[in-house]
């Protein structure tokens, strides 16, 4: 990196020491990352969706003017008819079959997708990760064993891998999660292993080991923390994956739970009959997933660029 | 050449041996055994005992394995809850459907993406590129069943082009020897029911395609950046030929590598989208087949399904390894 420079004058200060860089040099891979995250048009674009909807899903309990399972509108519903959007001055976004109430549905489902999304992601990431780790880190037969085992579970598409396990685990939403955290796990894994392959041979390594230090502090403290970065961004990835799958998951009917529940991939499976006469009930959630999963890529791919060593200089 | 797909095919054993055991293990671990999960849920105990002792489940684990596996090299994968039908018979008649449906979004996915991708990159920074890439984006972003409700409103409902659902009209009345509704209306000479079964393949192959479509984009425009400032081409250009010359055989034969890959992995997803595009069409293929399977648990379709795809995986990868071959002369040499 050409950004440190040798202190000027002559003077003995060390570049941690001398406050004029440490402030507004950047010098460490993620600050520089961040500071070229927040130029990107892009970054800020995904940062903003994606804060919006993770403010509505916290504030679901005040901003939703019913509960995500309740019916207010039970009575105005008729066979023939559903209220849609504007027709009734309660119900600023019309109802769903059932009576219940679209805008609130559709803040519940906010929480309720971010949540599934967040925790299985993080499932995926920690059981990848651990996985990756042993592989990286001890290599031989451990490094097999867990690199076929990772094949196996890669040579079944992503998505009928969390409906199969899906449909072992019974239906719900943790279900759900374990699902789609199983299915990303294999990603994980191998990324961090063929990281922290690739760094291996680092002078920085050899440095580490000339000094005498143990294994497990090399592979702890240097190998580890150099190694995440495309971890990180493929997790911010995953991110807009889960939300997808989940929303799948549900469409298939593996989301568990009354048929009222509040979830977006549940809205859709019943929005197919009323497709002709009521669309709104299938562009809406449709919409608030593809937004929310927007919100992650563009997110996701500044990050990739951002740590990408071929556009760092820049 | 057919040492390295021999090789390969070898190296595919170990990981479906590694798959039965994990499905097998699966159905075992199931809540109530694998009685309920030949019965259903709400079998009685009487059928269940009979069950375990019909098919043996009260016998050894290790022992059922080699009677589970005995079958499934036989091709057996079970009879389906739903049906009672063989699995495999099931799969049979389902999936030329799926096929031709992939087919369809398939030529749609490459034949729009690759020059799509190629115009991006030659035209980089101007309309042509910021386009391609919001579209690529927008085609990631969006779930591939809410694209399918979207365009069966569109071209179904709204402004009804396009037949919503099914895969043929019942009304006409085809001969049926492939079982490729396409192929069969050639064949047989019918050509309003060809017409009429692509039709009814434009919506879904169209909403199954998309995503492929986006990806294709992006690796091509990104493949065609990075090979067009090459050495190689500026040396091309230096020897002064034609520009039609380099841009084929210089460019696009070289960023064609990473673009073949990209095309293989998505084949291979292509069935978990089918699973969802088909449920919304009612299009009576392999993945309609799987949501019913799902829904009513049906663990030996799901068991079956799964084999079934991971050895269409494998075979689709081993595909694109071999066309590695025949598009990078470098490969072969090694």
């Amino acid at each position: 990196m050409s950004t440190v420079l040798p202190p000027a004058a002559g003077g003995p200060t060390s570049p941690t020491t001398d406050p004029s860089l440490a402030e507004g040099g950047g010098t460490g891979l993620w600050k520089d990352a961040f500071r070229r995250l927040r130029r990107n048009p892009q970054a800020i674009a995904g940062a903003i969706i994606i804060g919006l909807f993770l403010l509505v899903a916290a504030l679901a309990p005040i901003l939703a003017p019913y509960g995500g399972e309740a019916l207010p509108g039970r009575t105005e519903i008729t066979p023939t008819n559903i209220p849609g959007p504007g027709e009734l001055a309660e119900y600023p976004l019309g109802l769903d079959r059932f009576g219940g109430d679209v805008l609130s549905k559709l803040i519940w489902g906010a929480q309720a997708s971010l949540l599934i999304g967040v925790i299985s992601t993080a499932i995926g990431l920690a059981g990848g990760m651990l996985l990756g780790l042993l592989a990286g880190g001890l290599g031989g037969w451990v490094d097999s064993v867990i690199m076929r085992f990772v094949d196996i579970l890669l040579s079944v598409p992503n998505l009928l891998l969390a409906v199969s396990i899906a449909a072992i685990l019974g239906q719900g939403p943790y279900a759900v999660m374990i699902a789609i955290g199983a299915s990303q796990l294999p990603i994980f894994a191998r990324l961090l292993r063929s990281s922290m392959l690739s760094q291996r041979g680092s002078d920085y390594i050899l440095a580490a080991q000339t000094l005498g230090l143990s294994k497990r502090t090399i592979t702890m403290s240097h190998l580890l923390p150099n190694s995440v970065g495309p971890v990180i961004v493929q997790a911010t990835l995953s991110l807009a994956t889960a939300v997808i799958d989940a929303a799948a998951l549900s469409f298939l009917g593996l989301g568990g739970g009354v048929p009222q529940t509040a979830e977006w991939g549940r809205m859709l499976t019943y929005a197919q009959r009323e497709l002709a006469s009521d669309p709104y009930l299938a562009f809406l959630p449709g919409a608030c997933i593809a937004i929310t999963a927007l919100g992650f890529t563009l997110l996701g791919e500044s990050l990739r660029e951002a740590l990408d060593p071929k556009t760092r200089q820049k | 050449m057919l040492r390295v797909i021999g090789k390969r095919l070898a190296l595919l054993v170990p990981t479906l041996f590694g798959l039965s055991v994990l499905l097998f293990l699966w159905v075992r671990g199931l809540p109530g055994g694998p009685a309920t999960a030949l019965l259903g849920e709400r079998a009685t105990p009487e059928a269940v005992a009979r069950v375990n002792e019909l098919y043996g489940f009260d016998e050894p684990i290790l022992l059922q394995y080699f009677t589970y596996m005995g079958k499934l090299l036989q091709g057996d994968f079970g009879t389906s809850i739903i049906t009672g039908r063989p699995v495999l018979e099931e799969f049979a008649t389902r999936f030329p459907a799926t096929l031709e449906l992939s087919v369809v979004a398939l030529i749609f996915a490459i034949g729009v993406g690759i020059p799509l991708g190629y115009m991006a990159a030659r035209h980089y920074g101007k309309l042509v590129d910021h386009g391609s890439v919001v579209l690529s984006l927008i085609g990631i972003t969006v779930p591939v069943f809410f694209l399918a409700f979207i365009f069966k409103y569109l071209f179904a409902i709204q402004w009804p082009i396009l037949p919503p659902d099914g895969r043929q009209n019942p009304r006409i009345n085809a001969t049926h020897v492939t079982d490729f509704y396409v192929l069969d209306g050639i064949l047989t000479g019918e050509y309003d029911a060809a017409w009429d079964a692509f039709q009814h393949l434009i919506l879904p192959g169209l909403a199954l395609g998309t995503i492929p479509l986006a990806i294709i984009v992006r690796i091509t425009r990104a493949s065609v950046l990075e090979v067009q400032n090459a050495d190689y081409v500026r040396t091309a250009r230096a020897k002064g030929l034609m520009e039609r010359t380099i841009r084929s055989r210089f460019i696009l034969r070289n960023a064609m590598l990473p673009v073949v890959t990209t095309i293989g992995l998505q084949t291979g997803l292509l069935i978990s989208g089918a699973v969802l595009t088909e449920t919304v069409f009612a299009f009576p293929g392999i993945g309609s087949f799987l949501r019913d399977a799902i829904f009513e648990l049906d663990y030996p379709v799901l068991q079956g399904f799964v084999i079934f795809i991971a050895i269409l995986y494998a075979l689709i990868n081993l595909l694109v390894d071999v066309s590695y071959s025949v598009i990078d002369p470098r490969v072969r040499v090694q």
